[in-house]
Order: C-alpha cells, then structure tokens, then sequence
C-alpha cells in the first residue's frame, strides 16, 4: 500500500501563542478520496497549509508520497497540487495566462503548457473567457480556474480547502462530477469542506480534527455506522393538535402536519410504519432531519468539546 | 527539477515580471521618461546653460550619466518593491510557494524582471538624452557593468523593502525618504570637489555616490571615485543583499504563517 500522504506528530504554535495543531497524525493512501472535516478554526486550514509549505510547522513530519517535506521540500511538492480556499491568482492576469505560468513554475515547457491549459479550460468550461482578465469572471468561474491551476502540472496529490464554498448547486453538481472522474483516474484527493453531503457521497476516508487533534479518523462506512440514532421528519396528511405516542420512538410534533421521530439504529422503520398506520397518520413524504455524517459530524464535535472543558 | 526545469521556471517569473511592467507602460515607463525630459529641458538647457562646465564639461554632458543612473536606480527598486508586495497583498505568492521552485530562483527571477524595467527606463533615458547632448561612451564595459550591476543591487533592495512591508505605505517610504536624497545628493547634478572638505567626506559614505561616479567613468572618463573600489563595493552589497533576502525566504518572513 502506497502512502500518498503522511502526517506525523504536527504540532504548529503560531507566533501570538495560539496552539493550533496538537501533535496531529494521519495518513491518506494513494487513490483515496479522503476528508478532512472539522469546524472553523479546527485546524484544517493550518494542517493543509503546512503540507503545501504555506505555513512552517513547529514539529512533526510530513510526507508526500514518501518524500519527505523536510529532506527534499522540492521533491515533495512536484506531486502536489493545492486549491486553496481564497481566490489567489492575479485578477489582472488574463485566464489562460495564469494556467501556463503556473505551469512554468513546474518546469513544463510553454507549448505543452498551453494545450493542458486549453484541456483544462474546455474541460471546466472556462474556455470562452480564456483570453479575458481573471477579476471578470463569476465565483464559480474563479473556483474552477483554481481547480485548473492545480492541476496543471498533473499532480498525484489534490488538496481542495472548501472548493465549493459559495457555488451554487448545479455547479456544485459538476465539479463532484469532475473531482470524482479525476479520483477515479488515479488522483489522491484531499478534501475539506462545510457541506457534510458533499463529504459523504464523495470521500471514502476521513479524518475529523477538532481543537487542533484528530479526533476521528476512520472509513467514511465505518463511521456512518457509528451513528446511533436518525432523526426523520414525515410529513403527514392530516394536521394533528397533539403529538401521538408511538411505543420506543421519541416523536415531537413540529408542524401541524409534521412529525419528527428520532429512530435509534436497532430499530426498523417498519415498526414505526406499523404505528403510524395504527394511528390512523397517512405519511405523505419522509426525509432526514440533517445529513447523517453532519449528525454524527455534530456530536463527535460536541462529545470533544465536553471533554476539553472537563 | 534538472537544470532545464529551473531555467523554465526562472524564465516564467522573468516573463510574467516583464509583461507586468509593460501591460501597465503608462505607469511604468512614460512617467520617467517625461521627468527626465524636463530635468534635460530644465536643468540642462535652460540652469545649465547659465552654469558652464562642471569637471571640465558642459552642464549637460556632466549631468546625462547622473540622470540615465538615477532613472535606473529607482526603476529597478521600484518594480521589484511594487511587484513582490503586491504578490503578497493578492496571495498570488502562493502560486510560488507551494511550486517546487527553489528560493533562489525566485528571488532572481524577480530580481532579473526590476533590473530589466531598470535597464529598460535607462535606454529609453539614454535615447532622449541624445536629443540635448551627444554621449561619446569612453570606456562601454566599465558603462554597462556598472549600469548593470546597480541595477541588480536595487533590485534586491525593493525585494528586502517588499518583505518587511505590510502595506502600500510601506513600500513608498524608503523611495521617498531614503532613495532619493541619497541619489540626489550622490553627484548626479554637481560634482563632489565642489563641497566644503568635511561634506567630501560625508558624501563619500552615500553609496549612490560610487555608482554614479562610475557610470560617469563609463561615458566621460572622468570621476571622483576610485572606481575599482567602487565595483568591489558594489560586489560586496548584492553578495550581501542576495544572501539576506534568500535567508528572508527561506524563512518565509512576510509571507508565511
């Protein structure tokens, strides 16, 4: 098993004393499609940003594709491509520009470097605007020539910090279609983000960091199956005043004619279907309250901040 | 990366440095061509010509080294402190940071792209210059080693101004408070035999001085400096600049966390 990236130890004390990262380990294997999730201020950033030589650690030892950061920083970079989390190119720089620069600063030739350009810019639908200046384009059109930027020099390794903050959902849609043909192709990805859907149907591996500690780092199967309780909702037919009482299910009444049910992972949803019918409550639609991993998400978040205070 | 790779890269940084510096040419390589016209105008033809020969030339003669000097002095400090500050100010530093480009690549590669914005001001200067004077160059290799040499001390200059800045007032004030008097008390617009024996002295720590002076050598044969001492001074300053500003960047001052 190749080892596409290996964190070991990262400790990071920045420079007003603020420990963000506590001896933080993990791995991602060559091919996963990994997440590393955690609220604001959790680490992330700071993990990702030493890993890409963005931020200098403190202590701890990182490697990409076992080349190790601090023996050979060069070396470990040419496998890594980085789409941070703020737009950082050169607004003034037209489109296509900044594709074959970037690529210069790999060592790839300016004709080889315009026809990746022209791929990529086709590919992510950016080729009408290739000759136009970078500060014209939409949000989703910068978030997208980021993409292209880092993958320029064909990268083994992907990092992506929230590429799809502020991107409306058909586009959205798209680049999980892009990021999943490219993970199928052979790229390690790494990925963080807000969106907890995204990380579900998109990562096979993932690592929650909170407080600067990993504090899960597990298959994306493993973990869903840690999740003890799902909350649904139904919305139900006719409005009801009270809420009914259904033998081992916690039900709330949250509209007139919606029903929350918190449904532990023993229990079937056949027992429950039995009950309402019992009821006489016709079941119009069924959904979940919140996405499962955010569920979890939430209260492994929670389940760490009571232990830090404590 | 093999050397191929580097010099790719290194070629990239000088590029996109020099399409910066052209795709804004109004602000960039017209301002200091009109100034220089009118110190030529001004304190050439029209004071210049009241005050006759300094060192054994006419005014004007005496003074064209000192201006093309001074016109390649600030361009080259100027381009490399507006365009590194800016990188950093945009982010797109980034770009170069997590690349696999070696410090010392980029720091010459920007260092390259002020010194041919420098060099750049400095032809086109020299150009209008011939329009008021004729330039019989006496010695080109002293003129072009010199020019050139200053040019990449200035360079590094802007590049170490451009790290410790944390803002858009920061990279103005050593142009203003420090560059510029010390060009314009450095002999560009009179001779240093012409002051009391003690300011002689001071003017001799001003190291715009020695540049001047040389330049001067190049195109007049004449200086108030030893000029070997000035080229062994000037050697020293960028191997000293060059080192400092590589340590600047490897230990990622102003630009990472």
């Amino acid at each position: 098993m190749t080892l596409a990236l290996t964190v070991e130890k990262l400790h990071k004390v920045y420079g007003n004393g603020f420990e963000a990262l506590k001896d933080v380990s993990f791995t991602v294997e060559q091919g996963d499609f990994f997440a590393l999730l955690g609220p604001n201020g959790a680490g992330k950033s700071t993990t990702l940003g030493i890993v890409s030589s963005l931020v200098n650690k403190t202590s701890g030892k990182v490697s990409i594709f076992g080349v190790d950061i601090d023996k050979d920083l060069p070396g470990a970079k040419l496998n890594l491509g980085v789409v941070p989390q703020e737009f950082n190119f050169n607004m003034f720089e037209n489109v296509k520009d900044i594709l074959v620069t970037q690529a210069g600063y790999y060592g790839i030739n300016r004709k080889t470097a315009g026809e990746r350009a022209d791929y990529y810019l086709k590919k992510l639908g950016l080729w009408e605007k290739r000759n136009g200046a970078a500060r014209m384009l939409s949000g989703g059109m910068k978030r997208r020539l980021m993409i292209a930027r880092a993958l320029m020099h064909d990268p083994k390794l992907l990092i992506l910090d929230e590429p799809t903050a502020g991107v409306d959902i058909e586009l959205r849609r798209s680049m999980w279609e892009f990021l999943c043909e490219l993970n199928e192709s052979g790229t390690t990805i790494i990925l963080t983000t807000h969106y907890l859907e995204e990380a579900e149907s998109l990562c096979r591996n993932i690592a929650i960091i909170d407080h600067g500690r990993i504090i899960k780092d597990t298959s994306m199967r493993e973990l869903l199956q840690q999740l003890n309780t799902e909350t649904f909702i139904f919305d139900i037919e006719k409005s009801l005043t009270s809420s009914p009482t259904l033998e081992g299910y916690t039900v709330r009444l949250v509209a007139d004619n919606a029903l929350e049910v918190d449904v532990e992972s023993h229990q079937g949803l056949n027992q429950l279907f039995m009950q309402l019918e019992r009821e006489g409550i016709l079941v119009r639609s069924m959904r979940n309250k919140s996405n499962r991993l955010e569920e979890l998400f939430v209260s492994l978040v929670d389940k760490n901040l009571d232990q830090e205070n404590a | 990366m093999n050397a191929h790779d580097l010099f790719i890269a290194f070629w990239t940084i000088v590029r996109r440095e020099v399409r910066r510096f052209t795709r804004i040419w109004a602000q960039t390589l017209l301002p200091p061509a009109i100034t220089m016209t009118l110190y030529f105008i001004i304190f050439g033809n029209l004071i210049g010509s009241r005050i006759g020969e300094m060192g054994g030339f006419d005014y004007m003669e005496y003074i064209v080294p000192g201006l093309i000097m001074m016109s390649v002095i600030t361009n080259s400090y100027s381009n490399v402190v507006s365009s590194f500050y800016s990188t950093k100010f945009q982010r797109n530093i980034e770009e170069l940071l997590v690349s696999p480009v070696p410090n010392w690549v980029i720091l010459s590669g920007f260092v390259l792209g002020g010194v041919v914005r420098g060099l750049g001001v400095g032809f086109i200067v020299t150009l209008l210059s011939l329009f008021f004077t004729d330039l019989q160059v006496q010695n080109l290799f002293v003129t072009i080693a010199i020019v050139f040499l200053t040019s990449v001390l200035f360079a590094l200059g802007g590049f170490i101004n451009a790290v410790f800045a944390n803002s858009f007032d920061d990279i103005s004030i050593i142009p203003t408070f420090v560059l510029t008097p010390l060009t314009y008390l450095g002999g560009v617009f009179y001779s240093i035999q012409l002051l009391p024996e003690f300011w002689q002295g001071v003017s001799q720590l001003n190291p715009i001085l020695y540049m001047v002076n040389t330049f001067r050598y190049g195109i007049l044969g004449v200086s108030d400096i030893n000029v070997g001492f000035a080229f062994m001074m000037i050697l020293l300053f960028i191997g000293g600049l060059f080192s400092y500003a590589l340590y600047l960047l490897q230990n990622g001052k102003g630009i990472r966390s």
